[in-house]
């Protein structure tokens, strides 16, 4: 079989950053992004889509990057955890989960933290979720219950939740 | 590292995590992370079978698929020397144990080839029938030698039967617990490369030295030619004590292919390769006078091993060391089954038996019509009743006084089934924690710099417990320096023997070394000029540990949980949780505090979703992912709130330090299922309390 066969050129804007890949078709983003690009900050938990350990930004919206087959990811704009804190500066979710210990093991976090800056944009754009009361309101408080929901795709073995929403809160609050 | 609580010593101040910054950025590595040139992926493929033998593995096919470099069997691999752990002897015989067992690696260029060609690779096998049935009455129950690690199987004090009979309350009740799997969030992996005839390894472990160990024996290599690493760690709560198959298989094929090879299980094989808890069946009896004073405890534990090597979870010891009583009894009966080897989750023993003893306490409690805390209170111990030897410490009445406070137990009406919230009935219930605390030998080895600054290394594992922050600050105030001068390396076999990050031995044991080796650095350094490679100090701990008295030594916790119950559901739905624990001195209150509550939340997942389910025809579990098997998610996590009472023990070491990675899950099943029975009136004695259980022993109500 010859090669063009098996693989294709896709480019992608990561971070910022134009990169052009050749890649087997089967390559996930996922393993685009940890394989051929060295960003490992986005994990592998399952590889299925039932943990959200490897949720990343594609064009803005949170995706599970396991689930995502890179070439037919042409042109899109992808932010990882390595792309969330920009010039030193900590994103302020990433500074909040610092400083509500909002992790143990940290490997769920890459996930949580691109969660939950979605979950603040989500919020931001008045998009409800299952727990809003009214979803026809323009704005959407996002109370722990809001929270625990939104942050549901996002599974910790070490139990951090409790953490996880104080600090996503914390980052509501503080305009994030 | 920022300090966000003053305290006059490091040692107790609240300390954000020293890797927090590489963790919340990405930027820390884990062991399948390591971007070795010319690196290849090793796949593994197990068995579909529950048991018999490989007839044929079809690799020649396999070889010719693009990408593909090796496949190793039994037939071709490398002969392994067994290191004490017959689940790491792989690909040495045609067997096949039981289903999920690895049969072959497939190594290729990258990772989609390999993927693909395991996916391709046939492998025949001859079946024999298996059996995985875990029945209390199976006819190969047997008596262990001994339980998980070296407790006697079974202790008998005085004549349990006979004061069954004489007294005038007798709980009698049969508890069930699932088979439950750790799940570390990092599925286990390794990445290994050899230089010659030296093999460096990057592994998910929780002790480097002992995956070095294993490895030397396995290869029958010399102490200098292997080095573990394992700086990141995502997880593990037992399931990586001691070396897994992708070391063994990841070291292997790298020496075969001569590159560089990284093997990551995937989720669904860690439900057969890693560990898991064993289901357990536990027949309780207790007896007591109408006061609630107890006469007898008897806890007759069983659990199920694999054919491959025994483990024999420490089920019943609880009932050993937890409440006064006259007449005492505790057994442990173990079946070897088809099925994956068992191993250490999270509170191995303690987690699955209080359940069983602290439900049937909460039963008893009803029974007399005593306050379930009083009636522990009741029943506390001056000295462990099996061994009659002292508590170095014991302030589980303390726990459970401080925990009724703030929880609001006062004002609590006993009647279960009378409170309502909508379609919810409501309840609250009570449970008693406890974990052995013990201390092993560790090595440590502190090195004062010419530029002033302090290095300590010491072979401690982090896999989230916050261990190195953890130790920076013992190691700072041993120093008498502020933490920000000590740089404390560890996750690497270089450094030398130490426990693992272990039942809860982890923080006791290294807390220790790291002590002596910096005072000890202390007096060397006041009498010489520092050298520019520094002057260093090792420890060992083995004699003193060695030296410790006998003593009884165990921390405590008070678990308190609000439930609501959907009767017509049948959902439980946890509302709050605190726990109030007792456990010696805390290093880092912030991190200390997330580690119990993260104990309590896998707790509330035990209690409510967690169970691998075995089917019987296959002999494999059908629910082998995170889809199917549920941990507690966001949603399912309430406010847990914790708190402990002030302990000091300097019985314990010297810095009076209780491991508290396990004690946050005992009881905390326990405490909710008596809050389930308190809201609806229906002991719920077997594990998860799922929503058919509950609608299949509650009366339906007969209004809307
Ligand atoms: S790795 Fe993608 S959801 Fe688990
Ligand atoms: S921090 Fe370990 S899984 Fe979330």
């Amino acid at each position: 079989m010859a090669d063009h066969a098996q693989r294709s050129t896709v480019e992608l804007k990561v971070n910022g950053d134009d990169q052009v890949l050749y890649l087997d078709h089967r390559t996930t983003l996922l393993d685009a992004l940890r394989e051929h690009l060295d960003l490992t900050g986005s994990k592998k938990g399952c590889d299925h889509g039932q943990c959200g350990a490897c949720t990343v930004l594609v064009d803005g919206r949170r995706a599970n990057a396991c689930l995502l087959l890179a070439v037919a990811q042409q042109g899109r704009e992808i932010t990882t955890i390595e792309g969330l804190s920009t010039g030193g500066e900590l994103h302020p979710v990433q500074q909040a989960f610092i400083d509500h210990d909002g992790f143990q093991c940290g490997y769920c976090t890459p996930g949580q933290i691109c969660s939950a800056v979605a979950v603040l944009d989500e919020a931001e754009r008045g998009w409800p979720s299952a727990v809003t009361a009214d979803v026809a309101a323009a704005d959407v408080r996002l109370d722990a219950a809001e929270i625990r929901e939104r942050m549901s795709g996002n599974l910790c073995r070490c139990g951090a939740y409790v953490n996880i929403v104080t600090a996503v809160s914390a980052a509501a609050k503080g305009g994030a | 590292m920022t300090v966000i609580e003053k305290a006059e010593q490091q040692v107790g101040t609240s300390t954000t995590r020293i890797e927090a910054v590489d963790k919340v950025t990405g930027a820390a590595r884990y062991a399948g992370e390591y971007p070795l040139d010319e690196l290849a992926h090793g796949v593994v493929v197990t068995s579909t079978i529950g048991r018999g033998r490989v007839a044929s593995v079809g690799a020649d096919e396999i070889l010719a698929m693009p990408g593909v470099i090796a496949v190793l069997h039994h037939g071709n691999a490398p002969r392994l020397h067994d290191p004490g752990d017959a689940t790491l002897l792989l690909l040495q015989a045609d067997t096949v144990p039981h289903q999920g067992a690895v049969v072959a690696l497939v190594v290729a260029s990258s990772l989609e080839q390999a993927r693909a060609a395991a996916e391709a690779l046939v492998v025949t096998y001859d079946e024999e029938p298996h059996d995985v049935g875990f029945t209390a009455d199976h006819p190969k129950m047997y008596v262990p030698d001994h339980v998980n690690p070296a407790f006697d199987t079974e202790t008998v004090i005085g004549d349990v039967d006979a004061a069954t009979q004489a007294a005038e309350v007798v709980v009698d009740a049969t508890y069930t617990t699932p088979t439950q799997q750790n799940n570390a969030m990092e599925p286990h992996a390794t990445t290994a490369t050899w230089h010659g005839d030296h093999l460096t390894v990057f592994d998910s472990n929780q002790g480097a030295a002992s995956v070095k160990q294993s490895i030397v024996k396995l290869f029958g290599l010399d102490q200098d030619q292997v080095r573990v690493l394992s700086e990141h760690v995502g997880g593990g709560f037992g399931s990586k004590g001691t070396a897994r198959a992708p070391v063994v298989l990841a070291s292997m094929a790298a020496r075969t292919t001569e590159r560089p090879v990284r093997v990551a299980l995937s989720r669904q094989q860690m439900f057969s390769l890693v560990g898991y808890r064993t289901p357990t069946i536990q027949q309780m009896r207790l007896a007591a006078g109408r006061d609630g004073t107890i006469t007898a405890i008897d806890h007759l534990a069983y659990s199920q091993t694999s054919t491959v090597l025994e483990f024999a979870e420490q089920t019943a010891v609880i009932s050993r060391m937890m409440y006064a009583t006259e007449t005492l009894r505790s057994r442990h009966r173990l079946v070897a089954l088809d099925v994956p080897t068992p191993r250490w989750m999270r509170a191995p023993g303690e987690a699955p038996g209080s359940f069983a003893l602290e439900s049937a306490i909460d039963e008893l409690a009803e029974a007399c019509g005593v306050d379930p805390i009083e009636l522990r209170i009741r029943n506390e111990p001056t000295t462990e009743p099996e061994s009659g030897l002292a508590f170095s410490s014991r302030s589980l009445v303390a726990c459970l006084r401080e925990g009724a406070q703030r929880f609001g137990w006062h004002d609590r009406d006993p009647r279960p089934g009378i409170r309502q919230d909508g379609r919810w009935l409501l309840g609250t219930g009570v449970a008693a924690a406890t974990y052995p605390a013990r201390t092993a030998p560790s090595t440590a080895a502190a090195t004062a710099e010419p530029d002033g600054r302090f290095t300590v290394r010491v072979t401690a594992s982090d896999i989230g417990t916050g261990a190195r922050t953890a130790l920076t600050l013992v190691a700072a105030d041993a120093l008498g320096v502020a933490p920000g001068q000590v740089t404390v390396l560890i996750g690497d076999s270089e450094f030398g023997q130490a426990m693992i990050a272990g039942g809860s031995m982890g923080m006791s044991s290294w807390t220790w070394a790291v002590t002596d080796a910096c005072h000890e650095l202390l007096v060397e350094r006041a009498q010489r000029e520092i050298p520019a490679d520094g002057i260093t100090v090792t420890a060992d701990t083995a004699a003193k540990v060695k030296a410790m008295s006998r003593l009884s030594r165990h921390s405590f916790g008070a678990q308190f949980a609000e439930v609501a119950v959907d009767v017509r559901t049948g959902e439980v739905r946890v509302r709050r949780m605190l726990g109030i624990f007792a456990a010696g001195r805390i290093v880092n209150p912030l991190t200390a505090r997330s580690q119990l509550i993260g104990g309590m939340t896998m707790g509330l997942s035990a209690a409510l979703l967690e169970e691998a389910i075995m089917d019987s025809a296959s002999g494999d579990y059908v629910n082998h992912d995170l889809a199917g098997y549920h941990v507690a998610a966001h949603a399912d996590v309430p406010s847990i709130e914790v708190g402990w009472v002030d302990e000091v023990d300097h019985e314990v070491n010297p810095a009076g330090v209780k491991g508290i990675g396990e004690l946050g899950i005992v009881g905390a099943p326990a405490a909710i299922a008596n809050a389930v029975w308190h809201a609806t009136g229906v002991r719920q004695r077997d594990l998860p309390i799922r929503p058919d259980r509950v609608i299949d022993t509650h009366p339906r109500p007969n209004t809307a």
